[in-house]
C-alpha cells in the first residue's frame, strides 16, 4: 500500500511530479514553436547546411568563396575561434605563470607591478578592454601607405600586421584578430596569475623549511619541490580559466572577427532559422568544454597524489 | 668525547621590528643579485613610460569641451573634454534629456542600499523591507507612467530606452539577487538522494556553463518571443534579465555546491537526531555553515556578473558602453577621441569592481576572526 | 511537520503551477484588432540612417520611414502621433517582426525572395528604389568600383549589402576583402577612421552617412556604379492579408496623391472643391475605400494631413534642399520618368 510516510514513496512522488512538470513545460514551449513558425511560414529544419552561404568571410584559415556551403562557413567560423582560444591560452599560461611568481617574489617593486596588473585587468570587463584595444590598434595605427616598419620583414599598420616574407606567402594579421587575442590574453592571464599564486601558497610550509635545509637553490626548490605539488591545486581552477578563455572569444562579434558566434549570426540572418543557428553554436560550445573539462581531468587524475 | 665551548656564543640579533627605509630597500629591493636586476630593469621601464602617460594624460591633456581644441592636441594629449561634452549621453543613455534627473535619483537610492546591505550593522528585518520599498522606488522612478491605474506624475519612459549607468546597476543587482534563491535550491537539487532531481540539476548546470554568455542572450533575446504563445511579447529588459539570472545562478549553484561539500555529514546527522526535517536542517545548520565558507568565491561571482552586464550592448541594450558607442560614434567631432571616453568609463568599473574585492576581503577576515 | 502537511503543500504547488501555466494569454490576435486595442502602431525603425528613421538629441523622430509610419497610424488611429518607435539593429529586424515585438518594419529594408518566402514576412510597396554603391576618401583617387582590386571593404552584417557584395567582388574577380561589423556605428567608425578602404550599402544610405557622420562631407566620394536593386519598403508579418492591405494601400494612396496634386495643404480645400473623380475617391468624399480595408472612409484623408503626399515627403526628408541633397531620380513618378507607380484605388 502506497504509504505517504515512507521515505521512498515521498521521493518517487517528488520525481515523478517533477518530470511531469518538466515535460508539461518543454511540451508547451514546442507547441508555442512550432505553433509560431508555422503561423509565419518559417522554415525549419538543418538542411540549409547544405546550401550556399553567398557570403565572404573576412578571413579564415581555409579558402572560403561565396559559393561553399553554410556548413564549410560554419567550420570556418569554429576554425577561427579555435586559432584565438589556443593561442591566448597556450600564452596567457606562460604570462600569468610569471605573474603569479612575481606576485610571491622578494622584489618588493616586481610584487607591486604584478600586483597592480591583476587588479587593473581583473577589475575591467573584458569587452572594454577589447574594444579598447581595437581603438588603438585603427585610430592610432598609421595608414597602410605609411606602416611602420622593421626593415622590410614587419609592417604596422591600420590594416594589421604583415609579415610578408612569412613562409614564402606572406602573413596578415588583421587588427580584430590581433585585438581579441592580445586582449583574451591579457584579461585570462590575469585569472591565471591569481590561480598560480593561490597554489603555490597552498603548499605547506613545512615543505619549503625542508627544501631550505637541505640546500636547495630558490629556483631548484621552486622547480622541484613547490611547482610539482601546487600543480595538483593549480589545475582544475587552470581548466575553469581555459574554458572562460574559449567562451570569452565569442565576444568577437563585438569587434567584427568572423568566429563562429559572428558566422552563426550572418547565417541566422540570412536563413531566418534562429533556432537551428543558436542550437548549432551551443552545441558546439558545450562539445570544446566538454573534452577540455574531460581532458584535465586525465591529466588531475595522473598527478594526483598516488597513495600508498 | 664532546668538547663544548666553555664561553657563551654571541647573541644573535633581534629581528628587525622598526626598520629604517634604507633597511627596507636593501632588503626588499637589492637582497640578491637577481632582485637587484630585476629592479634596475623595472625601474628603467617604469621611467620610460610613466612620465609619457603622465604627460599625456594630465599635462597637455585638454579638459574643456571643445573639439576644435583637442583636435590640435590629438596625439599630444588627451581629450577629456569628450567626457565634459557627453557625460550625460554616457551616463543615462537614451533617456529623456530633460527628466535625467529621475534615472539619477534611482541610482543613487539603489547604490546606497546596497552599500548599507554591506554593513552587518542593518542586518535586520527592516533591511528586508527597504529592499522592497528601494525596488519599488526605483521602477516608478525610471519608468513613470500609471502602476495599477495608479498615476504617478512621472512621463512614461518605455525600458528601450533606459540606459547608462541606471541599466548596469539595477541588471546586475537584480539578477544576483535573484538568482541566488534560484542557485541554492539547484546546490541542493544537486546533493539530492533522488536521481531525477540530481539529474535534471546537473544537466541544467553543465549546459548553462558549458556555453558563453553571449549565445544566452542571443536565445533569450531571439528565441525567447518564438517559446511564449503568439502575441504575447516580452519587454526586450525582461528576456535579457532572465536571461542573466539563468546564467548566474548556474555559476553561484556550483560555488554553493562546494561550500556544501565541505559540511561534514555529521552536521546533518546531529540535526535530523534532534528531529528536524530536510528543509529545516538545511535552513538552521547547513546552509549558514555552507555559505560561510564560500563567501569570497561568491563575491568573486557577483563580480564577474557585474562585468558580464556590459555584454548586453551587443543585443541593443545601452547600458555603459554601448551609451558610450551611440554619443560618440555617431558624432563625427568627438568621434577621434573615443579612447578617452572608453577610459572614463573604465574608471567606474574598475572603482565598482575594486570596491566589491576589498569588500570581499574585509568579509573573508571578519568571518575567519570569527 | 507531518507527511500530511507536506502532501498537501505539494498538491497545492502543482495546482498553482497549472493554473499558471494555463492562465498565461495565448491570443493569435489579429495586428489590426492588436493596434486599435493598443491605440498605438509600434514601428520598428533604423538605429539611426539620417533622411530615413533618426532621432534627434530630443528624442524626436523624422524621415522617410518614420513618415509611412505615421501616414499608417494616422490612417488607422487618427492621430500621426500614436506611434511607439523600436530602433533596430540590422540582426534584430527580422525575428522582431516575427515575434510581434513590432507591428510594421519600416526600416529601408530591401524587398528579396528570400525574404518574402522563407522569413514569414511579407512585402507591402516600395517606398524607395535604390542601389547598392560604394563610399571611398577623396585622397584614395580611385574613379570607379572596378578599381577596387584586393580592398579592404566595410559592410555590415545581416544584409543583402554582404551578398551583392560578394556577388560583385567574384563577377569582377576582384577579391575584395570584407570586414564585417556586426553594428552600423562600428561599422562607420572603421570606415572613418580608415580601417577599410571603401564602404558599402544602399546609395541614399551613404549619402546620409557622408553628410552625417564625415567630418567634411567633401573628403568622400560615392563611386558612380550602383552594383545592385535595392527596392526599399516597409514589411509586414505573414498571416495577417489585413493588416498587409492597409500599409500597402496607405503607401500607394500617398504615391497616388502625388500623382493627382494633393498635397497637405490642399486636402481640405480639395476634399469640398475638387471635381476630380479620383480625388474624391482618394478623399473618400465620394466612395468609402476605408470600409473595405477595415478603416473609416477618411483614411487617406487623415493620412495626407498628417504627413503630405509623397513628394513632400521625399523633399522634406532626403530631397535637394536637405544636407543629403538627393535628386528624384527612379523615385520621380512613372509618368515624369520614374518608377512610382502607384496601383488605382478603386
Amino acid at each position: 500500500m502506497l504509504n505517504w510516510r515512507s521515505q521512498r514513496v515521498r521521493a518517487s512522488f517528488y520525481q515523478i511530479a517533477l518530470i511531469g512538470v518538466l515535460i508539461g513545460l518543454v511540451g508547451w514551449l514546442l507547441h508555442n514553436t512550432l505553433g509560431n513558425m508555422r503561423m509565419r511560414g518559417i522554415q525549419s529544419g538543418f538542411d540549409f547546411l547544405l546550401e550556399p552561404a553567398g557570403f565572404d568571410i573576412g578571413e579564415s584559415m581555409l579558402s572560403f568563396t561565396a559559393a561553399q556551403t553554410y556548413g564549410q562557413a560554419f567550420l570556418v567560423g569554429l576554425l577561427n575561434t579555435l586559432r584565438v582560444s589556443c593561442i591566448a591560452i597556450v600564452i596567457c599560461t606562460l604570462w600569468g605563470a610569471v605573474l603569479g611568481i612575481g606576485r610571491l617574489s622578494g622584489n618588493a617593486l616586481a610584487r607591486g607591478l604584478c600586483y597592480a596588473y591583476t587588479e587593473l585587468f581583473r577589475n575591467i570587463p573584458l569587452l572594454l578592454q577589447l574594444l579598447m584595444w581595437y581603438v588603438v590598434l585603427v585610430e592610432w595605427m598609421p595608414d597602410t601607405d605609411a606602416p611602420l616598419h622593421f626593415r622590410d620583414w614587419v609592417l604596422l599598420s591600420k590594416e594589421g600586421l604583415t609579415l610578408p616574407g612569412f613562409m614564402s606567402e606572406g602573413l596578415t594579421l588583421t587588427p580584430e584578430f590581433l585585438a581579441l587575442t592580445w586582449g583574451l590574453t591579457l584579461y585570462t592571464s590575469a585569472f591565471v596569475a591569481e590561480v598560480i599564486r593561490s597554489g603555490i601558497q597552498s603548499v605547506p610550509l613545512g615543505q619549503i623549511e625542508a627544501a631550505l635545509s637541505i640546500g636547495l637553490s630558490p629556483w631548484q626548490r621552486l622547480r622541484l619541490v613547490v611547482l610539482p605539488q601546487a600543480l595538483r591545486l593549480i589545475v582544475p581552477p587552470l581548466t575553469n580559466q581555459y574554458l572562460n578563455a574559449i567562451k570569452n572569444s565569442s565576444l568577437a562579434v563585438a569587434i567584427g572577427y568572423p568566429d563562429l558566434v559572428s558566422i552563426s549570426n550572418t547565417a541566422l540572418n540570412q536563413t531566418g532559422r534562429a533556432v537551428e543557428c543558436i542550437a548549432i553554436v551551443m552545441a558546439v560550445y558545450l562539445t570544446l568544454s566538454l573534452l577540455i573539462a574531460g581532458g584535465m581531468h586525465y591529466l588531475n587524475r595522473r598527478a594526483a597524489l598516488k597513495e600508498r | 668525547m664532546q668538547h663544548y665551548p666553555n664561553t657563551l656564543l654571541p647573541a644573535r640579533q633581534p629581528p628587525l621590528k622598526n626598520i629604517s627605509v634604507a633597511q627596507w630597500i636593501k632588503h626588499n629591493l637589492w637582497g640578491t643579485p637577481t632582485s637587484a636586476v630585476t629592479t634596475v630593469i623595472l625601474l628603467l621601464c617604469l621611467l620610460w613610460s610613466i612620465p609619457s602617460l603622465l604627460e599625456w594624460a594630465a599635462l597637455h591633456a585638454v579638459f574643456s569641451a571643445d573639439a576644435d581644441q583637442c583636435q590640435v592636441a590629438r596625439d599630444i594629449g588627451a581629450c577629456w573634454g569628450v567626457v565634459t561634452e557627453k557625460y550625460r549621453l554616457i551616463l543615462f543613455g537614451r533617456y529623456p534629456f530633460d527628466a535625467q534627473w529621475r534615472p539619477l535619483l534611482a541610482t543613487a537610492a539603489l547604490a546606497s542600499l546596497l552599500v548599507m546591505s554591506c554593513r552587518p550593522a542593518f542586518w535586520n528585518r527592516f533591511l528586508a523591507v527597504a529592499w522592497m520599498l528601494v525596488w519599488l522606488l526605483f521602477f516608478v522612478l525610471m519608468g513613470g507612467g500609471k502602476w495599477f491605474g495608479i498615476p504617478t506624475g512621472l512621463v512614461y519612459v518605455a525600458t528601450d530606452q533606459w540606459g547608462g549607468l541606471p541599466l548596469t546597476m539595477m541588471l546586475a543587482s537584480l539578477s544576483i539577487t535573484l538568482a541566488f534563491p534560484l542557485a541554492v535550491l539547484v546546490a541542493l537539487g544537486r546533493q539530492s538522494s533522488m536521481p531525477a532531481i540530481r539529474s535534471v540539476c546537473v544537466v541544467y548546470v553543465e549546459l548553462v556553463r558549458g556555453v558563453p554568455l553571449i549565445s544566452v542572450l542571443f536565445m533569450a533575446s531571439f528565441m525567447l518571443p518564438l517559446l511564449l504563445p503568439t502575441g504575447t511579447s516580452p519587454d526586450v529588459l525582461l528576456r535579457v534579465l532572465v536571461g542573466i539570472t539563468l546564467f548566474s545562478a548556474a555559476y553561484t549553484a556550483e560555488i554553493v555546491r562546494g561550500g556544501l561539500q565541505a559540511i561534514p555529514r555529521g552536521q546533518v546527522e546531529a540535526a535530523y537526531t534532534l528531529g528536524l526535517g530536510y528543509w529545516q536542517t538545511q535552513r538552521q545548520v547547513v546552509l549558514p555553515q555552507a555559505l560561510a565558507h564560500v563567501v569570497p568565491s561568491l563575491m568573486n561571482n557577483f563580480i564577474a556578473i557585474f562585468k558580464d552586464t556590459s555584454l548586453v550592448t551587443i543585443v541593443s541594450l545601452y547600458e555603459l558602453s554601448g551609451a558610450l558607442g551611440l554619443a560618440v560614434s555617431g558624432d563625427p567631432n568627438w568621434r577621434p577621441f573615443k579612447l578617452e571616453a572608453y577610459l572614463f568609463i573604465t574608471l567606474i568599473y574598475f572603482c565598482i569592481c575594486f570596491a566589491m574585492s576589498r569588500y570581499s576581503l574585509w568579509v573573508e577576515r571578519q568571518l575567519t576572526h570569527r | 511537520m507531518t507527511p500530511n502537511i507536506t502532501f498537501r503543500r505539494c498538491i497545492f504547488s502543482l495546482v498553482c503551477m497549472s493554473a499558471l501555466a494555463i492562465a498565461l494569454p495565448v491570443w493569435a490576435g489579429k495586428t489590426l484588432d492588436t493596434v486599435k486595442q493598443r491605440d498605438q502602431v509600434v514601428c520598428g525603425v533604423n538605429t539611426g540612417l539620417a533622411g530615413f528613421s533618426a532621432a534627434d538629441s530630443q528624442g524626436k523622430w523624422s524621415g522617410l520611414d518614420v513618415d509611412v509610419c505615421r501616414a499608417v497610424a494616422a490612417a488607422v488611429l487618427g492621430s500621426a502621433d500614436k506611434v511607439r518607435y523600436v530602433p533596430l539593429s540590422a540582426q534584430q529586424r527580422f525575428t522582431a517582426l516575427q515575434s510581434g515585438e513590432v507591428d510594421v518594419l519600416s526600416r529601408n529594408t530591401t524587398f528579396t525572395l528570400t525574404r518574402d518566402a522563407s522569413l514569414g514576412l511579407h512585402q507591402t510597396a516600395v517606398t524607395y528604389y535604390d542601389g547598392q554603391g560604394f563610399l571611398v576618401s577623396a585622397k584614395a583617387n580611385i574613379k570607379s568600383a572596378k578599381q577596387l582590386k584586393g580592398a579592404t571593404v566595410c559592410v555590415q552584417a545581416g544584409t543583402t549589402t554582404e551578398k551583392n557584395l560578394t556577388d560583385f567582388s567574384r563577377t569582377n574577380k576582384l577579391d575584395i576583402k570584407p570586414v564585417v561589423f556586426e553594428k552600423f556605428d562600428a561599422a562607420n567608425a572603421a570606415y572613418f577612421s580608415g580601417r577599410c578602404k571603401a564602404y558599402t550599402t544602399d546609395a541614399s544610405g551613404l549619402a546620409s552617412i557622408r553628410t552625417k557622420e564625415a567630418k567634411n562631407p567633401k573628403d568622400h566620394v560615392i563611386l558612380p556604379e550602383l552594383i545592385s536593386k535595392e527596392p526599399l519598403g516597409p514589411m509586414v508579418r505573414r498571416g495577417d492579408d489585413e493588416w498587409l492591405a492597409i500599409v500597402k494601400w496607405t503607401v500607394y494612396g500617398l504615391i497616388e496623391a502625388e500623382e493627382y496634386g494633393i498635397t497637405s495643404e490642399t486636402v481640405n480645400a480639395l476634399k469640398n472643391d475638387s471635381t476630380d473623380p479620383v480625388v474624391l475617391r482618394l478623399l473618400g468624399k465620394s466612395e468609402d475605400t476605408g470600409k473595405l480595408l477595415g478603416l473609416d472612409r477618411e483614411w487617406l484623408a487623415r493620412a495626407l494631413l498628417a504627413v503630405g503626399n509623397y513628394g513632400e515627403i521625399f523633399e522634406k526628408n532626403l530631397g535637394e534642399k536637405t544636407p543629403l541633397g538627393l535628386k528624384r531620380g527612379l523615385n520621380a513618378q512613372w509618368n515624369k520618368g520614374g518608377l512610382q507607380y502607384a496601383i488605382p484605388i478603386r
